[in-house]
């Protein structure tokens, strides 16, 4: 889960990062009131949305009073910043900056480690930096195992060439940046800039992280906190309540597989055999291992109210799952979704291969539903799912 | 031969008392293989099937001479497993368990450094070396024994891909996970299957997320000579959406399928389009 900046930096506060006053609002009048409530200005009025570049569309602004800021937050909220809409800003104490630096800690999946990236030249995008002033990146492997105590943040200050004169302070925000990193069990700690005051503080002036999500059952208030729903599509978040593994996509063709593998998988044969009829998948969705008729009735019902979708394709590869369960299963489903009083008119195509195929394909073809139709391979399902939504246009 | 696993592997479960793990003991039993005991601190001396259930890995290493352990403990005691099999030496750690927070597999991961203990997974289906010994989840009755080597991060795939060179048959196949840190990687597989005498061509499935392919392509050139035929999925993932896998994802402009089958088509791998075209340039190759 990727945070906005205003929660990295709540996080930051939580484990004692230095970090300026702040107040996050959704309304030009609260910006008022949150510049007032900081003094009365100066302030820094800042998009809250979850990609990069927002000084260069014009998202971050300096405020000199309370007036200010309400003006510039009207200005901000509502602007689209490369597909992202500003529903909140930020409201900051402004500071001034002496010099500006960049910081990291994050999951080297390549060396199956963490890594601390770290140098005296900040003020720009880290890709900027790493293509521009490689030399001026300080990269230091950091052990899982060893963690991150004094000596170590010492090491990497060093090497990023943070100046000397505050090099104790920023050892000492390194050290509580890694308390951030492991105790909230994330995958990405970023401080760009970091920033050296005039009169020599330490200061975390933004803030990007990045949680994990498979160590939720240990932080389930912080994620329920910071789940932002409103700009997840509304069929993520009732796939999500259902415990379905689902994403939205822009396409025609609904898919259901068992298997991350082989559900992105199907998607690409699908893309595949689209490209004739000019048709794309619709949506990600992995039933997982079970796919019993619950589970997907619940992911037939989530494809078949997506009004993009004109076809659905159920490729099901029976491994530990036997296909007469999945058969029964689809059966199951569709009468579960007929006596919920949905009318269903959108033709499925069912690939079944694998365990117990035959007795599956059998089960569907004695039930003879009248909008399920049966193809051996799954690039021939592909083909057909892709032809039938060509069709419904 | 075949690679890390065949008829002579001893195997223990840890979490065997679970519904998971007695369900997937009883099926690694019937293919064969030869699950010595489990391990539950709190049911010892109990049996699952007639297995004896011990106390600690290390216990059930000297009592049965286990050299393979396979894990389902549900992710809040994974790391702990993990840790307590590689302090008794296990030469085969096999973890099943989905979900583990990526803080925790990097941790015993890297706990594992220089010990002899070889980890594959977290979030895998296993390893099996058919007609000799399945350790995890992969279903045994797919294939049949052959000469081709299989690796892959995802499991319904790999099932797939079994399914696909049936007839040919496999020495051994890995599903290495689709974890963003994992143990064994798509290069200790080419690495193991290019020195197995047993194996004479490889199949490698990758997806989106990181570089694995691009290293394992560039590991190729130099190391392998036997014919490599890939696939990678997610063509039509989008940019910063977790596919599934925890570790299925593109992120800006890397980890993406079009530069992974680049990467591999540069160092002469023949790269399927769909897991039977896959099928079918391996087929060319060992048919």
């Amino acid at each position: 889960m990727d945070l906005f900046e205003w929660q990295a930096k709540e996080l930051f506060a939580k484990h004692g990062v230095p970090t300026t006053e702040q107040v996050v609002v959704t309304t030009a009048d609260d910006a008022y009131a949150a510049a007032e409530q900081l003094g009365g200005g100066p302030v820094m009025v800042k998009a809250q949305v979850k990609t990069g570049g927002r000084g260069k569309a014009g998202g971050v602004k300096f405020a000199p009073t309370a007036d200010d800021a309400r003006e510039k937050a009207e200005a901000i909220l509502g602007m689209d910043i490369k597909g992202h809409t500003v529903h909140t800003v930020l409201i900051s104490q402004a500071e001034d900056i002496g010099e500006e630096y960049y910081f990291s800690f994050l999951l080297d999946r390549g060396n199956r480690s963490y890594l601390a990236m770290c140098s005296a030249e900040g003020g720009m995008e880290i890709e900027q930096l790493a293509v521009e002033k490689p030399d001026a990146l300080a990269r230091v492997p950091v052990d899982p195992v060893a963690g991150v105590d004094v000596a170590k943040a010492r090491e990497i200050a060093e090497k990023g060439n943070l100046p000397e004169a505050i090099r104790d302070q920023a050892v000492e925000v390194i050290v509580k940046l890694w308390d951030v990193f492991t105790a909230e069990e994330a995958t990405l700690v970023e401080v760009n800039p970091l920033v050296r005051t005039p009169d020599d503080r330490v200061l975390a002036l933004d803030g990007k992280v990045t949680l994990d999500d498979n160590a939720d059952f240990r932080h389930r208030d912080v994620h329920d906190a910071y789940r932002d729903i409103s700009a997840t599509d509304p069929l993520e978040v009732r796939a999500e309540e259902k415990n379905l593994n689902y994403v939205k996509l822009d396409g025609q063709v609904g898919i259901i597989g068992n298997g991350a593998g082989l559900v992105m998988s199907t998607l690409d044969v699908v893309a595949y055999a689209g490209e004739q009829y000019n048709v794309r998948p619709a949506n990600f969705l992995d039933i997982g291992g079970g796919a019993s008729a619950e589970v997907m009735a619940n992911g037939l019902e989530i494809i078949l109210s997506d009004p993009d979708v004109r076809s659905v394709f159920v490729n099901v590869f029976g491994g530990i799952t036997s296909c007469d369960a999945v058969a029964n299963g689809i059966v199951s489903a569709l009468s579960m979704l007929e006596g919920r009083g949905e009318q269903l008119t959108k033709p499925l195509v069912v690939r079944l291969d694998g365990n117990n195929a035959a007795e599956g394909r059998r089960i569907l073809t004695d039930a003879a539903h009248p909008l399920v139709e049966q193809v051996d391979t799954m690039d021939g399902a592909a083909s057909r799912a892709a032809e039938l939504a060509g069709k419904g246009a | 031969m075949a690679i890390w696993l065949d008829g002579n592997s001893k195997v223990l479960v840890q979490g065997i008392t679970g519904s998971e793990g007695q369900k997937h003991t009883r099926r690694m039993v019937a293919s064969g293989t030869d699950v010595v005991g489990g391990v539950n601190p709190r049911k010892a001396g109990s049996d699952v099937d007639g297995i004896p259930v011990f106390a600690t890995v290390s216990e059930a290493m000297k009592e049965t001479g286990a050299d393979v352990s396979v894990v389902f403990v549900p992710p809040p005691f994974a790391r702990d497993a993990a840790v307590e099999a590689i302090d008794a030496s296990i030469p085969l750690l096999v973890v099943i368990t989905e979900g583990i927070p990526v803080q925790d597999s990097a941790y015993f991961f890297n706990y594992s450094k220089d010990t002899g203990t070889r980890i594959i997974g977290p979030n895998c289906p296993g390893i099996i070396s058919p007609g000799k010994s399945n350790a995890g989840i992969i279903p045994a009755d797919i294939t049949k024994p052959g000469r081709i080597g299989l690796v892959s991060k995802s499991g319904t795939l790999t099932y797939q891909m079994m399914y696909e060179l049936r007839e040919i048959g496999f020495s051994t196949c890995v599903g290495i996970g689709g974890d963003p840190v994992i143990g064994t990687t798509h290069i200790d597989c080419l690495q193991a299957f290019q020195d197995d005498p047993e194996t004479d061509a490889i199949v490698m499935i990758g997806e989106i997320g990181g570089d694995a392919e691009e290293r394992a392509a560039d590991f190729i050139k130099a190391n392998v000579t036997k014919p490599v035929v890939g696939y990678v999925a997610g063509f039509t993932a989008p940019e910063g959406k977790t596919m599934g896998h925890a570790g299925a994802i593109v992120s800006g402009s890397s980890g993406t399928a079009q530069a992974k089958q680049e990467a591999l088509e540069a160092v002469g791998v023949r790269v399927g389009k769909t897991p039977s075209e896959t099928a079918r340039l391996m087929l060319e190759i060992v048919g």
